[in-house]
């Protein structure tokens, strides 16, 4: 049954008026977010840059369905997000394999929590981590892993589901340049395969025009969507190392980095303002 | 400089400096074997000492006892333990075979711990999932854990009479605080990313415990375990303490009734050895459940 709902098209995700304030232990309300709105046509790739703390994570799990707004409406597939979307994926910053699981028991999760056999879910998974390029690592543990690796294997455990919208909240951030780079290819390689949603979250400029359709530059606390850019580079878009030297991506990025970088700066200020007291 | 006496002494530095030396290819099969030689000399070290703080002690016992420097009417011998032993697995007790009063005192024991463990746990973790149920009897819980709990055994005698019942509520109800309070521990130190990702992925709240809460707080869990069958014993010795027909408690009250140290420490003696088998026991039992752990560092000293 899934996998009859993962042929369907990919949903649109809507979302207007957006707004979440959080009420802080000493009793004050923190507005993390206020009035977003954002459309991410079916099946593009959305990325959204902004400054730390500016709510980038919060509205991904609004998305998902792991939060609720405080006001404003937030949809996918036309249907209010109300607890968790199925046929929704989401990648953490952090790695989230369970550190008792081995590569294959974790990423067989997924049809497992689907309520697929276990045979079954673990020759979709064998099929997934062989994807990732992991074959061979099925019976290691995560501790065992590299960084990179466990992000491959947490990539294999988001997709196997076949997510018709693809959450990721600065999956790569962790990791070194080099290996960022090649994680980020084959992002794109298996998102040309089955061409879900992307929400994709990052703080590198240069990440979110390589990979995106669309980048979307949020402000500083409390978030809001400042500006959006569509970026017009042809797809499919090779190594995301060489792209970065064609003259319309430099375009691009100055434009985009124009209006980032008063958010950046505030960020900054702000930070250093609050160490300064 | 004092280099020479370095290596004269230790031969951890013996092997270093052969590592400063600069070594060929070759060399490198003496070296694993200088270290295989370090490590089982150390452990022979380790195991001799060992044997003679064993004879020190028991040897100092018995002679101080024969030269009357210690009373052997209060402090009993070594040889009188023994012979209590022989005497007890020949004839049996004064309440039927030694054999049945050990299996009576570990099935009372065993049945503690089982249901302690398993209430323990699932309590546990009921709480650990419902703030409010937690928030609730927080306060109740607390009351009756500050209770000496061995109180409980009279009353449980009074209640459930001199049969075994009695033992194995005393002994389920000490065992069941330890691994509860470990349980909502573990329940609570779950990371929250693993959960949010877990729900994200589809799982219903009972996929949750099974795959993700359960296998998290297993480690607090087990470690409790250790403890958990301590107090099982406990429980189930005091419990015949307190009113039985059998049991090793009821052997060891005996024993001191008839002022015959000798006994008490027999029977001490046959705990003690059920105790270590139920540690290796758990142990092996926390080595194949939480073999995912990366291994510690510092297994040099685990002989």
């Amino acid at each position: 049954m899934a996998a009859a709902e993962a042929r369907q098209a990919p949903p649109r995700i809507e979302l207007a008026g957006v707004t979440k304030r959080f009420a802080t232990p000493s009793g004050s309300v923190f507005t993390a977010l206020q009035d977003v709105g954002l459309t991410v046509e079916p099946g593009q790739f959305c990325a959204i840059v902004g400054p730390t703390g500016c709510g980038k994570s919060t509205t991904l799990g609004l998305v998902s369905g792991l939060d609720e707004p405080s006001a404003g409406s937030v949809r996918v597939g036309g249907l209010d997000v109300h607890g968790v979307t199925s046929g929704v994926s989401l990648m953490f910053q952090t790695d989230v394999l369970m550190p008792w699981k081995s590569v294959l028991g974790n990423v067989s999760m997924g049809p497992i929590f689907s309520g697929r056999s276990k045979t079954e879910a673990h020759a979709l998974a064998r099929d997934w981590i062989a994807r990732v390029g992991l074959s061979g690592f099925e019976d290691h543990y995560p501790h065992q892993l590299s960084g990179g690796m466990r992000k491959r294997a947490g990539l294999a455990a988001a997709l196997i589901n076949e997510p018709r919208v693809l959450l990721m909240d600065e999956p790569f951030g962790a990791l070194d340049v080099q290996t960022k780079a090649i994680m980020s290819n084959e992002l794109l390689a298996l998102w040309e395969e089955t061409r879900p949603t992307v929400l994709f979250i990052t703080h590198d400029l240069e990440e979110a025009i390589a990979l995106a359709d669309r980048v979307a530059v949020m402000t500083v606390g409390p978030g809001s969507i400042k500006a959006v850019f569509d970026i017009d580079l042809p797809r499919p878009r090779g190594a995301v190392q060489e792209i970065r030297f064609e003259p319309r991506f430099l375009e691009l990025y100055q434009q985009i980095w124009e209006a980032l970088r008063e958010e950046v700066e505030r960020a900054y200020s702000r930070t250093a303002m609050a160490g300064a007291r | 400089m004092s280099r020479t006496t370095v290596i004269g002494t230790d031969i951890t530095a013996h092997v270093l400096q052969e590592v400063q030396l600069g070594l060929a290819p070759d060399n490198e099969d003496a070296l694993a074997r200088r270290a295989q030689a370090a490590r089982r000399s150390r452990k022979i070290r380790v195991n001799t000492a060992r044997l003679a703080t064993f004879v020190l002690f028991v040897g100092g016992w018995q002679w101080a006892t024969t030269v009357k420097l210690l009373d052997p009417f209060f402090f009993g011998q070594p040889t009188g333990v023994v012979q209590s032993l022989i005497h007890w697995a020949r004839n049996g007790t004064a309440y039927g075979s030694l054999w049945e009063q050990i299996w009576v005192t570990m099935h009372e024991a065993l049945l503690g711990f089982g249901y302690g463990v398993g209430t323990g746990i699932v309590v546990g973790i009921l709480l650990g999932q419902v703030p409010f149920l937690a928030d609730v009897l927080g306060p109740y819980i607390k009351i009756l854990n500050a209770i000496p709990r061995i109180v409980l055994g009279s009353i449980f005698v009074v209640w459930l009479g001199l049969g075994t019942t009695s033992k194995v509520a005393l002994a389920s109800v000490l065992v069941f605080f330890v691994v509860f309070f470990n349980a909502f521990q573990g329940v609570r130190e779950v990371d929250s990313g693993l959960i949010a990702n877990a729900r994200i992925l589809g799982a219903s709240r009972w996929q949750l415990v099974r795959h993700v809460v359960l296998p998290s707080a297993l480690t607090w869990i087990i470690a409790s375990l250790h403890v958990a069958f301590g107090f099982s014993v406990i429980g189930a010795i005091v419990g015949e303490f307190l009113g039985a027909q059998r049991g090793l408690g009821l052997v060891i009250a005996t024993a001191q009734n008839n002022f015959d140290p000798n006994g008490v420490f027999a029977a001490m003696l046959i705990i003690g050895a059920i105790a270590l088998t139920a540690e290796g026991l758990i142990s092996a039992l926390e080595h194949r459940l939480l073999a995912w752990r990366p291994k510690s560092t510092s297994t040099a000293n685990s002989n």
